[in-house]
């Protein structure tokens, strides 16, 4: 049984907005985080704020430089999207791997982004997008890069009065490769070990752009921008690439848990850091 | 704290009132009312034993508040098909003798539903994808995963006379 809690129910995003900032509530996405976090006493509100009949949250647009999702979407909605395997072939892969069914169905890309959690699966390759997130308060929006936006564990640059409500990002480039590999138990209903999530985009034979994040690996999901640095202007060879992949090794900072040993997560961030990028820098063109 | 509300929405085509707090869950609520064939399973989203039909698509009925069921249509698995008029998936979890305990079957079976609605064809990757929202703690899931393809195929043979 979940403890007793009020609901508010709006049906636009202003109405949300005004519950938002008289302080009456959190704000309720898919429940796949918080109604668990509720019953298991981690979850201390009492009062929450259902999204789930603002339709005008729930929407993802493809434009010639823009691709923005409505942070109300699910999971679901995303994999099915027949542009996004093109579009943010990365982010593809996530959602792909992303728990099970019902889940996938009932879980929003704003929830994955807000719960904060350094498992969250669409965090990597949003950060290898370079994405941007929107939010919103009563008086006016800002956009904020979401390499930036997480602090800590479960801790993020949103104030109590703001609703993320959107995030988007450039379509990725012809000819660069964009890959994410979640290692789990199984492959389908875990959580995730090791994430990562790789970008490579080639000029003249030299790598122009590199973005790597990773996720379960440190309190937040990171960008590893020392290793990326190494990257840039180069041909990557092995060498390279196993250099590379210790800087990014070793800007992470895992723990032990029930899933893994940190020291497990240390070999596999090195191992797969390594093998994605060097899938991608053959993949690039 | 929690005030009540008249909650109306359709299951397997009647039309049911509840009466619900805030944080009554789908689950509990329908199962409140007698829908008992929803099972309570592990209650955060790994089991999927709790699995309902929300507007033909699949959700954890745990993680659904009965409040955001209003002027929804739900099915159950007694809506799916029944004994007398039993769904392909059911005639093939028993055929394949996909069930064991049978506590993990409604879920299974509702998921199986959604998975054959988007994808008539599905491959084993297709299935075991389909169905890794739902835990099965006796069978070890192989004459699941052969119940789903034999549906498959059976409703491919159906269309194909039709």
């Amino acid at each position: 049984m979940l403890p007793a809690f009020e609901l508010s129910q709006p049906k636009t995003l202003p109405e949300a907005l005004k519950v938002l900032a008289a302080g009456r509530g959190l704000p309720l996405a898919g429940g796949t985080v918080l109604f668990p976090d509720l019953r298991g006493g981690k979850e201390k509100g009492r009062e929450f704020i259902d999204l789930s009949g603002i339709d005008e949250l729930r929407y993802i647009t493809h434009e010639a430089k823009r691709i923005t999702v409505g942070a109300r979407t699910t999971i679901a909605e995303i994999l099915r999207d027949p542009a996004m395997a093109g579009a943010a072939p990365a982010l593809h892969k996530a959602v792909d791997n992303f728990a099970g069914t019902m889940v996938r169905n009932a879980a929003t890309v704003g929830g994955n982004l807000c719960c904060g959690s350094p498992s969250a699966d669409t965090v990597p390759a949003l950060l290898t997008l370079d994405a941007e997130v929107e939010l919103t308060r009563a008086s006016g929006s800002r956009t904020v890069p979401l390499d930036g936006y997480y602090l800590d564990y479960k801790k993020t640059v949103k104030k109590p009065d703001e609703l993320l409500t959107s995030v988007f990002w450039a379509p990725a480039e012809p000819g660069s490769a964009h890959l994410f590999f979640k290692l789990a138990r199984r492959k389908g209903d875990a959580v995730t070990v090791t994430g990562v999530s790789v970008m490579i985009a080639k000029t003249d034979g030299k790598c122009s752009t590199a973005r790597i994040a990773l996720s379960s690996v440190a309190p937040t999901v990171f960008r590893a921008h020392s290793a990326e640095e190494m990257l840039k202007g180069q041909k990557l060879t092995p060498d390279l690439i196993e250099r590379a992949a210790q800087a990014a090794t070793d800007q992470s900072s895992p723990i032990d848990d029930n899933r893994s040993s940190a020291n497990y997560r240390r070999l596999t961030t090195q191992a797969l850091v390594c093998r994605l990028l060097s899938q991608a820098w053959h993949q690039a063109s | 704290m929690s005030s009540e509300k008249i909650v109306t929405l359709r299951v397997n085509g009647d039309e049911v009132k509840l009466i619900a707090p805030a944080h009554r869950t789908l689950l509990e609520a329908l199962r409140h009312v007698g829908y008992v064939e929803v099972k309570c399973g592990c209650e955060k989203g790994d089991c999927g034993a709790c699995a309902v039909l929300l507007d033909d698509m699949a959700v954890d009925s745990c993680l659904t508040l009965a409040w955001q069921a209003e002027g929804r249509e739900v099915t159950t698995i007694k809506g799916i098909g029944t004994p007398a008029d039993p769904d392909p998936l059911q005639e093939a979890f028993i055929e394949t003798g996909g069930a064991q305990c049978g506590y993990c079957t409604p879920g299974m079976i509702i998921a199986a539903r959604e998975l054959l609605n988007e994808n008539p064809n599905p491959t084993l990757d297709d299935i075991k994808k389909g169905l890794s929202g739902n835990l099965c703690r006796c069978t070890g899931y192989t004459r699941i995963f052969e119940a789903v393809s034999l549906a498959a195929q059976e409703m491919q043979k159906v269309g194909e006379t039709a």
